[in-house]
């Protein structure tokens, strides 16, 4: 009975993020204009040359990814912060887990949301020509979504707790984002490339193994970031 | 009588708090008892509101100890979140949802069955006719009485209420002392921080005043609580006299 209550509770959370979110409008709008803006920046500084564009393309959208994601985790925040509704979510009973995957979920949906938007764009901007393992590039895109959504809600919640919380989030997430961002990167350019050396596969499986970890280690830390 | 420590409502043994180097707490003892309501007054930055949120497990102390109903604050927070309810100063609502859907999150948020009657809270707070309108347009007051809704859903026994009458006008201030009243003629405890005596006259017991981090003094209410008996137990009582 109290697990069925925990899950209300993460149903709760998820459904009052997307629901302030999809009300408000601005959080969405700005984090696929930053996520444009950045793609467009990136085609200028690499000129016209075609074979150039796709060759950086994979690098060029995973880094729009994740500073638009960065965006978009200060604000699941911020809504709490603006009235003081932190300190009444805190108050209520439960494990502190339920806040942590209710914002999971609702900043997965925003980000995937993001996500296809800006890929659909740095598609057409960057020349790029689909792949026959397509689905596998979905696979790849959906796991290093996962690693960002899962690292990017926890040290967004770290930062919530401190003043300097926008410049604090980027300081505190970048570092720990390298292996899923080297792993992401290099299986989507593989896999744009035709993966003629098979190097796609070994890149899945470890991002794969990443997001499994943080995902364990996250959940398990989260009551420690969250409680002061 | 000698009270034992778990039949007290609320306690604080020592409890001391420093944000960076400034001590704002410096070792305040104080216990309430179940049914009493207690005012806590004191000037800005004297600390009420820090011993509030200790009390309500949103602050750890830095040394001390604090228990609600016998259960610690830091140690068994579960257990002293199902105890209490705590209106903050700050309203602690979503802008972009409804006052009922505010209403919703909370009574999910605690657990309540799918069918919970927010309606009637929402009328009882004289938000009747508000209800589907979002609370980014709220007035003060209006934000004011849904927290007062909110509180209204915990069924707490003790109650953390820091500047209850901020923002009210004279019908949210009868409203908010009916609510205290029930509450303490239910058997539960309440301690209020407070700046003027004014609104709160004749809800008290006593009043507890701290000053720099510590409880300077204690004392009865000017105006003593107006004791409210049930008609059954009145009725029983009469009955015994004759």
């Amino acid at each position: 009975m109290a697990f069925h209550d925990d899950l209300r509770r993460v149903r709760a959370i998820a459904w009052k993020d997307l629901t302030t979110e999809r009300r408000s409008k601005a959080g969405f709008n700005s984090v696929v204009a930053l996520g444009v803006t950045i793609l467009v920046l990136f085609g200028f500084a690499l000129g016209p040359d075609a074979q150039a564009l796709r060759d950086a393309a994979a690098g060029a959208l995973w880094l729009a990814v994740l500073f638009a994601g960065v965006l978009a985790f200060n604000r699941s925040y911020q809504v709490e912060l603006e009235s003081g509704a932190l300190d009444q979510l805190l108050q209520y009973p439960g494990p502190r887990w339920v806040i942590y995957v209710g914002k999971l979920i609702a900043n997965s949906l925003f980000v995937g949301l993001m996500l296809v938007i800006v890929v659909a764009v740095g598609i057409a901007l960057f020349q790029v020509r689909i792949p026959s393992a397509w689905p596998a590039l979905i696979a790849v895109f959906a796991l290093g979504a996962v690693g960002l959504v899962v690292l990017g809600t926890f040290y967004a919640a770290m930062a919530s707790r401190s003043r300097a919380r926008e410049v604090l989030l980027p300081l505190l997430l970048f570092p720990m984002l390298v292996p899923v961002l080297l792993a992401a990167i290099s299986a989507s350019k593989a896999l744009l490339g035709g993966d003629l050396m098979h190097e796609a596969g070994a890149w899945v499986k470890l991002l794969a193994a990443y997001d499994l970890i943080f995902m364990v280690a996250t959940l398990w830390a989260f009551e420690y970031v969250i409680e002061v | 009588m000698v009270i034992e420590q778990s039949e007290l409502a609320i306690q604080a043994q020592g409890v001391a708090r420093r944000f960076g180097a400034r001590w704002v707490l410096r070792g305040v003892t104080l216990a309430v008892e179940p049914g009493e309501i207690v005012g806590l007054l004191g000037a800005n930055g004297s600390g009420k509101t820090t011993l509030l949120r200790i009390f309500g497990t949103l602050l750890k102390p830095s040394a001390g100890a604090a228990r609600i109903y016998g259960h610690d604050v830091v140690r068994e927070t579960d257990a002293v979140r199902a105890e209490l309810a705590f209106l903050a100063h700050t309203p602690g609502h979503y802008d972009d949802l409804t006052a009922r859907e505010n209403l919703r999150f909370a009574a999910e948020m605690l657990g309540q069955p799918a069918g919970t009657n927010l309606d009637a809270a929402l009328e009882r707070v004289g938000l009747g006719h508000v209800i589907n309108e979002r609370v980014r347009g709220f007035s003060a007051g209006m934000q004011r009485r849904l927290g007062l809704a909110r509180l209204l859903l915990r069924h707490a026994r003790v109650l953390f209420l820091d500047e209850p009458y901020a923002n009210l006008d004279a019908a949210g201030i009868a409203l908010m002392n009916q609510v205290i009243s029930e509450a303490g003629q239910a058997g539960g405890a309440a301690l209020i921080v407070l700046h003027e005596l004014a609104p709160a006259a004749g809800m008290l017991d006593r009043t507890i005043t701290i000053e720099n981090g510590r409880v300077s003094a204690t004392g009865p209410a000017p105006v003593p609580r107006v004791r409210i008996v049930p008609p059954a137990r009145a009725a029983a009582q009469a009955g015994g006299r004759r």
